[in-house]
């Protein structure tokens, strides 16, 4: 017999038993569309974070305090960056612009208003550095730096909530009880982790020195001239900064720096372990559907033993009993992964637009979804198939 | 020329274990040539189905020799006993075994499908035109009476032009005027070249035959025209 016509066989058996075939595949409806949303917001959010961190740019380096990563364990951390090794950093070859950063949090009032921020100490190149645009007044200024004025600029959010009458510029507002002039608020960056909207920034010196009374910075953000110069400049600025700190040969650093490709690394390892994670998660529950489907085949094989018969009868040979039974078990199976696909694309579709978070139906989960499913059929089902083909003719006719 | 020749055939039921054993064909020795019509009688037990299930290469024999038109059916692997059952072999089974999902167009198809035939269709409609069900052709089984869907078995049988049509009690399952008609039906077959064996109760049915084979125990008890077996049998 054909393969068409085997195909043909299998496809009316199935549909003479419609709610049978339904419910049989329902194991690997359920266990495709599971994996399949999954993957599609899983790779979404990891595309989402990979924006935001795309968005830092891929020319900065970022310096922080403490001994260099090993692995991902972290060392007690060891504060060691000066503002004036930021200062002293703008000599560095190919370096354009260098924005230190200290952080804080405090309560923002003003009048009645009382929000929670990130207070952010920052020298005008933060502004650059960050891609922050400013809506209304002006940045922090070279001049507020060294005079170490009481001078804010305010995040969108922390505007919205304090000022809900809008007019902010020359007005104050009070950070730790004292009172700082509002000389500028930012852009909305809208959405995205820690993002500038709830921060509020002042003039580095004026965070370190009244505000929080430190002596160390908490970051130094290194903009590099073009991208492809980050990993000579990484170089670079470290052996600069060993120098500065007076580090023999074979001393482990007092800071670390980090790019935003590390960061990417980092981020493709974590969902990575998550995509393992989730392929155990489809192995179990399509082990489970291609179970149903062994089940029933065996049952749908003793039900129609005498059908069996009556095609070796007829001249069937075992080859053809047997392709006859696993097309069947193999189209349920990937007839079931099929509508698992669509339930678990469109569900994560959904999911991604009632929640606002991201929707990516990656290629690789398509194809996986169909091997997967058709493997299970072929191994589930190839058992069930054997049996049928290993009757005898004589027995299976004479079967009530 | 024998179409069909068996020398000390044998089939011994659980051989393995002796105290259930049945030797239902026991060396067996019988020879049938192309055109013949012959009735297999004799006691219920005595063999027949397992000696019509051999000659169908549905099963095979325990010890001795089957020669089919001349091949060493022993020789035969289970592909091609496929092959044999499907262009050699015409089976007609006392109950009918139709597919009951399948129309009675689709049941005659079914050797033709199993052997890539290219034009199923055509046939099985001639087929069916033989038999006189043409206008019953999309009909399911359980929507025909048992003398249709005997002939729809028949049909089912002949399609593949096969050199030997076997009948296991083809009239069993039914009333005697529309068993005759189903006899008159093989007999118009035979005429026309097929080799036909039927195994019957119905000493009417195997009266019509040209020669009859009475089996007792698994051997041939006696072999003849109707007249010298049957009427040997009366006499008893
Ligand atoms: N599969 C089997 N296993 C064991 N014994 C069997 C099997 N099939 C048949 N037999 C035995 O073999 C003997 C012959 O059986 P068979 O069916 O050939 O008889 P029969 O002549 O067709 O009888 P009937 O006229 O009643 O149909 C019987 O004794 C039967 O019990
Ligand atoms: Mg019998």
């Amino acid at each position: 017999m054909s393969i068409l016509e085997t195909i043909r066989t299998a496809l009316r058996a199935l549909m003479s038993n419609k709610m049978r075939s339904v419910l049989t595949m329902l194991g690997v409806v359920i266990g495709v569309s599971a994996v399949v949303a999954m993957l599609a917001l899983g790779e979404g959010t990891k595309a989402d974070i990979e924006t935001n961190i795309r968005s830092l740019g891929a020319d900065v380096l970022t310096v922080r305090n403490g001994p260099a990563q090993r692995g991902a364990v972290r060392a007690q951390s060891v504060d060691s960056l000066k503002l004036e090794d930021a200062e002293a950093l703008t000599a560095v070859d190919n370096v354009i612009a260098v924005a230190p950063a200290s952080n804080g949090s405090a309560q923002i009032k003003r009048l009645a208003g009382n929000i929670g921020a990130q207070v952010i100490g920052v020298t005008p190149a933060y502004f650059q550095v960050q891609k922050l645009n400013i809506e209304q007044g002006n940045a922090i200024t070279d001049a507020q730096v060294r005079g170490r004025l009481h001078s804010c600029v305010l995040g969108a959010n922390i505007y919205n909530t304090l000022f809900p009458l809008g007019d902010a510029i020359g007005d104050h507002v009070k950070i730790k009880g004292l009172s700082f002039q509002v000389v500028g608020v930012l852009e909305s960056k809208g959405s995205g982790f820690s993002s500038a909207d709830d921060n509020v920034l002042v003039p580095i010196t004026t965070h370190m020195s009244t505000l929080f009374g430190r002596q160390f910075v908490s970051s130094i953000t290194v903009q590099v001239a073009s991208e492809d110069l980050i990993d000579a400049a990484k170089t670079d600025v470290e052996a600069f900064l060993r120098m500065r700190h007076r580090l023999k040969p074979g001393d482990d650093s007092d800071f670390n720096i980090s790019s935003t490709k590390d960061v990417l690394e980092a981020v493709g390892q974590i969902t990575g372990v998550m995509t393992a994670f989730l392929a155990a998660l489809a192995a179990i529950s399509l082990v489970v559907g291609g179970i149903g489907i062994m089940n029933i085949m065996l049952v749908s094989v003793r039900e129609r033993t005498r059908e069996i018969g009556v095609r070796m009868a007829v001249g069937a040979r075992r080859r053809d009993i047997l392709l006859q039974f696993l097309i069947e078990a193999v189209t349920v199976s990937v007839l079931g992964g099929l509508i698992g696909l669509a339930i678990g694309a469109g569900g994560a579709y959904g999911m991604s637009k009632a929640v606002g978070t991201g929707f990516s139906l990656p290629v690789y989960a398509i194809v996986l979804s169909m091997v997967v499913s058709l493997a299970t059929g072929v191994c589930f089902g190839v058992w069930p198939a054997r049996s049928a083909s290993k009757l005898d003719p004589v027995e299976a006719l004479r079967y009530e | 020329m024998n179409v069909i020749e068996l020398v000390n055939l044998e089939k011994v039921y659980h051989e393995d274990m002796p105290e259930i054993a049945v030797h239902a064909v026991n060396k067996l020795n019988l020879a049938i040539s192309h055109g013949e019509a012959v009735g297999i009688v004799g006691p219920s037990g005595c063999g027949k189905s397992t000696l019509m299930q051999l000659i169908g290469c549905l099963d095979r024999p325990t010890r001795g020799s089957y020669l089919l038109e001349n091949h060493d059916v022993a020789r035969f692997g289970d592909n091609e006993l496929a092959r044999v059952r499907n262009k050699s072999i015409g089976f007609v089974f006392q109950t009918f075994n139709l597919l009951a999902r399948y129309t009675a167009l689709e049941n005659v198809m079914l050797p033709l499908k199993y052997s890539n035939d290219p034009d199923p269709k055509g046939k099985s409609l001639a087929a069916l035109e033989k038999v006189g069900l043409a206008n019953r052709a999309h009909h399911l089984p359980n929507e025909l009476s048992g003398g249709q869907k005997q002939r729809v078995a028949i049909a089912r049988a002949l399609v593949n032009t096969p050199a030997i049509l076997l009948a296991d009690e083809p009239t069993g399952a039914l009333d005697s005027r529309t068993g005759a008609e189903i006899l008159d039906l093989l007999l118009e077959l035979n005429s026309h070249g097929s080799t036909l064996i039927i195994v019957t109760h119905d000493l009417g049915v195997a009266r019509r035959m040209k020669r009859v084979v009475k089996l007792r125990d698994g051997r041939v008890e006696a072999d003849g025209t109707p007249e010298a077996v049957l009427g040997a049998v009366e006499a008893h």
